[in-house]
């Protein structure tokens, strides 16, 4: 069972009372307690079980501008105190800060809403098991699936944050997910692809003959690819890299990236940034989302923001220490954003399909070619060509390449969006990037 | 007395027999005590950012039946905690019917001292260094406009307990020190970072004001970039430069020859043993075993002492890298590649210092024999699709080859390959090999370690740039 509310905070009161005796004028703790289960098949056999219960905790010590912080698992009230005593010792001797601070008081969240992050469900490992089953028999079917590997993973979570001014609060949160990764093979090649669900709620995931079908599908597609020439070509993102593309856009308004002057986005406020159609939301009281929060990492509340309105950059997300630096208010976003997402274009996935008679589809990207700094973006990418609006066959061995401030510009957005992850985006068409094969 | 339980109600008597009780139908197995400490002192634009401490100490219970693994892992240390990671890992292997194997080779080799470096230096002195760093940066052009410098350490003691109450114990030191630099001149900004560590003191590394070293290399490599031209797209001739870029090895080949990948024929290598994969001349080891590397360890997170294990010699295949399990079921014995990031995670087969050997030829001739192509010196991270073979990295200092010359700085490109198929394309192999500063990390399964990696020069026929410029 994991800690209940009243033992974690406890052990906060208990680090914030040792620390203001000490001499800390300022204390923040957090302190939380995770349990998850995993069971991994494959090939239709049990694989591995995994079962993790951590506690941890950290904190935060400033004596007026000076700050430094520390963290444990070991939370016996012994090691907290040695703990404690050195970190206080450690910001003594380091060098003050003029931004250093706790949150403004007037801005820490007061109403906490229920947003519905955790169901109280148990899957024994004997019912995760069944699911595994079941979803690898589906996986397996055709004949080209030649290996199967998959996982379900329960997991509960508690914590409590709280510091010197009296903000203590913490909710409980679960999820639930399971995955499949498929290798396919033909006379030609041996290809990977997967298929994962994540929910707050059991009965919301997807169930595992779907899971299974979408898996075998998405690799099977894959065989016996072909490397394309190199070319300018209109690149359609499917869904699932078309959010690592706004994912890298909130890294690059993050207030750090801006305060330090390292994101291309700096000074772009009330700017136009993006086609003049594109909005960027982030909301953090979806109920059941995946990225939601009632507060965040520093006890701020935090409101919806709309951070593109009709192409203009019109918000960064804001933390204390790097909002003071800037001269702005904490927005609630020192954990960075909630449920991002591009609101969803004008024209169907088919309509998107036709744009142009010749396009790259790309399904997965590899390497970490994305510089914050200029904006350079220039990534290894598997995929489709697409003729016609028609699937021709699959592509790998390629590069992608482009600089986000022409990208951004020339993103076009089917309206087939839908909230699986923390971060959202439509399939997404690019025009004008350059593809590098032989 | 153990210092991983000695303030729980836990005997030694205890934990043997809950040990030896949970593994007796079990093929192996161990528990694995850790008590990690750990700091971060970071300079960011021009304050002292970070000064943080972590004290972690918890335990990961495995026991494996045929290839089945069960594990459960706490942070909380005690007698009711253990008994329920026990009863966990049972109730996942009930119907297990094996033999324990005891055998675990030893060793009298240690690769590292003894030390916490992180107590080693005072925080005070660190704190010195950075601001040197930073002063030494700004002061010395105004287009610094961003600098950032660390040091982090690790301090690091296991002890793996094994059924019949077998103790093997490791102290592992790790350090990193770090500089960023951002310039920027004419509206352009770049950056450049360089880095040096060990398994050794703060201090080691920092003599001779050493600092100024790497401070110079991180502005050397942000200049460069600053005139750098966008880079071409295509499929080209490639030179790497000796050291770091040997990470290309270790993307392309290193984890296409991880025992696990092998077992589950996920690898485009399971069914190459013994063939050429690579052009002759071309060899490749993993070695655990150089004194005081970022990546060497005394004994793996198994217990089993590291080794220096030959993966293809003179371009045929010759072993892969194993842990026990992974060994067990393929009939050949563990490398000593057996790590995990930390109790929290299990083990897998890794690589540790990945290195290409010296051949004859140098830089020059290769540089030379190229029309037209790139020469990389530098990369950032890198990536691999096990199955489909296709690997990427991205180029940091990369410069255009024309007509045998080495022409302008290009931007930071990705470039990708084929792993099975890459080390065939390799035409020289150059005299002067290198080891990487110290500063390389592996992620596979969400495990991050600390590896490294040697290369020579070399020369690799055709390879697809992913520039802008067609």
């Amino acid at each position: 069972m994991i800690k209940n509310q009243e033992h974690l905070k406890l052990k906060a009161s208990y680090c914030i009372d040792l620390a203001k005796k000490l001499g800390a004028t300022d204390v923040s703790v957090t302190v939380g307690n995770s349990i998850s289960e995993t069971v991994n098949f494959r090939n239709k056999a049990l694989d591995e079980s995994n079962r993790s219960d951590s506690l941890a905790i950290s904190i935060q010590t400033y004596i007026d501008k000076k700050k430094s912080s520390i963290s444990s698992s070991n939370l016996l009230d012994e090691n907290l105190k040695i703990l404690i005593e050195k970190c206080y010792e450690t910001t003594k001797i380091t060098p003050e800060d003029e931004f250093n601070s706790l949150p403004d008081k007037d801005l820490l969240a007061i109403d906490i809403k229920d947003l519905n992050l955790y169901d109280e469900s148990h899957l024994e490992n004997d019912k995760k098991i069944d699911y595994l089953k079941e979803l690898e028999e589906t996986v397996s079917i055709d004949k080209k699936i030649v290996n199967t590997e998959s996982g379900f993973t329960e997991n509960k979570s508690n914590f409590i944050l709280a510091n010197s001014d009296g903000f203590c609060n913490g909710y409980k949160t679960s999820s639930f997910s399971a995955s499949c990764v498929a290798v396919a093979k033909d006379e030609n090649s041996m290809e990977r692809d997967y298929e994962f669900t994540r929910r707050c709620h059991l009965k919301d995931i997807i169930d595992p003959k779907n899971l299974g079908k979408i898996a075998a599908e998405q690799t099977i597609k894959k065989l016996s690819p072909k490397k394309i020439g190199s070319d300018k070509i209109s690149i359609i993102f499917d869904k699932r890299i078309a959010k690592e593309l706004l994912s890298s856009f909130a890294s690059a308004i993050s207030s750090s990236a801006i305060a330090r002057g390292t994101s291309f986005l700096k000074n772009k406020i009330d700017q136009l940034i993006f086609s003049e159609s594109i909005n960027v939301f982030d909301k953090p009281d979806l109920i059941k989302g995946m990225g939601s929060q009632c507060f965040d990492y520093e006890g701020v509340k935090s409101g919806a923001l709309k951070l593109v309105e009709g192409g203009f950059l019109k918000d960064y997300l804001v933390d204390t220490y790097n909002g003071k630096k800037l001269n702005l208010k904490s927005n609630g976003r020192s954990g960075g954003s909630t449920n991002l997402y591009f609101e969803n274009g004008k024209i169907s996935f088919e309509e998107l399909l036709n744009i142009n008679s010749r396009i790259l589809y790309i399904t997965e990207t590899i390497g970490h070619g994305t510089n914050l700094v200029t904006g350079d973006y220039s990534v290894g990418g598997t995929g489709f060509l697409v003729e016609n609006g028609e699937f021709k066959y699959p592509v790998n061995e390629i590069t992608i390449a482009g600089n986000f401030n022409d990208m951004f510009k020339n993103i076009t957005l089917a309206n087939d969006l839908d909230f699986r992850y923390s971060v959202n985006s439509p399939t997404m068409m690019i025009e004008g990037m350059t593809v590098a094969g032989k | 007395m153990s210092k991983f339980f000695d303030k729980s109600d836990l005997t030694r008597k205890d934990v043997d027999g809950i040990v030896s009780d949970t593994l007796k139908n079990c093929d192996d197995g161990e528990l694995y005590f850790e008590d990690s400490k750990s700091e971060l002192i970071l300079l960011d634009d021009n304050k002292i950012k970070s000064s943080d401490y972590s004290s972690d100490l918890g335990f990961g219970f495995r026991a494996i039946s045929k290839d089945v693994v069960a594990y459960s892992h706490s942070n909380e240390i005690s007698k009711d905690s253990l008994k329920n990671s026990s009863e966990n890992l049972k109730s996942t292997l009930k119907s297990a019917k094996g033999t324990y194997n005891h055998e675990i080779s030893k060793t009298n080799n240690k690769f590292y001292d003894d030390i916490n470096p992180i107590d080693q230096k005072t925080l005070s002195s660190k704190l010195e260094v950075l601001n040197k760093v930073n002063d030494y940066l700004r002061k010395k052009d105004g287009i610094v406009k961003q600098v950032t410098t660390s040091f982090s350490g690790e301090h690091k003691s296991i002890e793996i307990i094994r059924s019949g109450g077998e103790v093997l114990t490791d102290v592992r030191p790790l350090i990193r020190f770090n500089v960023s630099v951002m310039l920027e001149k004419n509206g352009r900004k770049e950056t450049g970072v360089y880095g040096i560590g060990g398994r050794q003191s703060y201090d080691d590394y920092l003599k001779k004001d050493n600092w100024k070293n790497v401070c110079e290399e991180a502005y050397r490599i942000a200049s460069v970039n600053l005139d750098s031209k966008p880079a071409p797209a295509g499929e080209m001739k490639v030179v790497l430069g000796p050291g770091w870029p040997a990470i290309l090895i270790h993307e392309a080949i290193g984890h296409g020859l991880e025992g696990d990948f092998n077992r589950k024929k996920t690898s485009a290598f399971h069914n190459l043993m013994g063939q050429k994969v690579a052009s002759e001349g071309v060899t490749i080891v993993d070695d655990g075993t150089i004194d005081k590397r970022r990546g060497s360890l005394t004994i793996d997170d198994e217990g089993t002492p590291t080794e220096r294990t030959v993966l293809i010699e003179n371009g045929i295949l010759k072993n892969f890298m194993q842990d026990r399990l992974n060994a067990r079921l393929m009939n050949t014995r563990s490398t000593g590649s057996g790590r995990r990031e930390n109790y929290k995670h299990i083990v897998l087969p890794r690589m540790r210092n990945t290195m290409m050997l010296n051949g004859k030829q140098t830089q020059d001739e290769m540089i030379k024999s190229v029309d037209k192509g790139i020469f990389a010196v530098s990369f950032g991270g890198g990536q691999v699709d096990i199955t489909s073979g296709k690997f990427v990295f991205n180029c940091t200092e990369a410069y255009e080859i024309n007509n045998g010359k080495i022409g302008s700085p290009i931007k930071g490109a990705t470039l990708i390959g084929d792993g099975p198929s890459i080390l065939k394309e390799v035409t020289m192999v150059g005299n002067d090999m290198m080891l990487d500063p110290g500063i390389g990390t592996c992620g596979k399964a969400g495990q991050g370690v600390p590896v490294g990696v040697a290369q020579p020069s070399i020369l690799i026929d055709k390879m697809t740039v992913g520039g802008t410029k067609l």
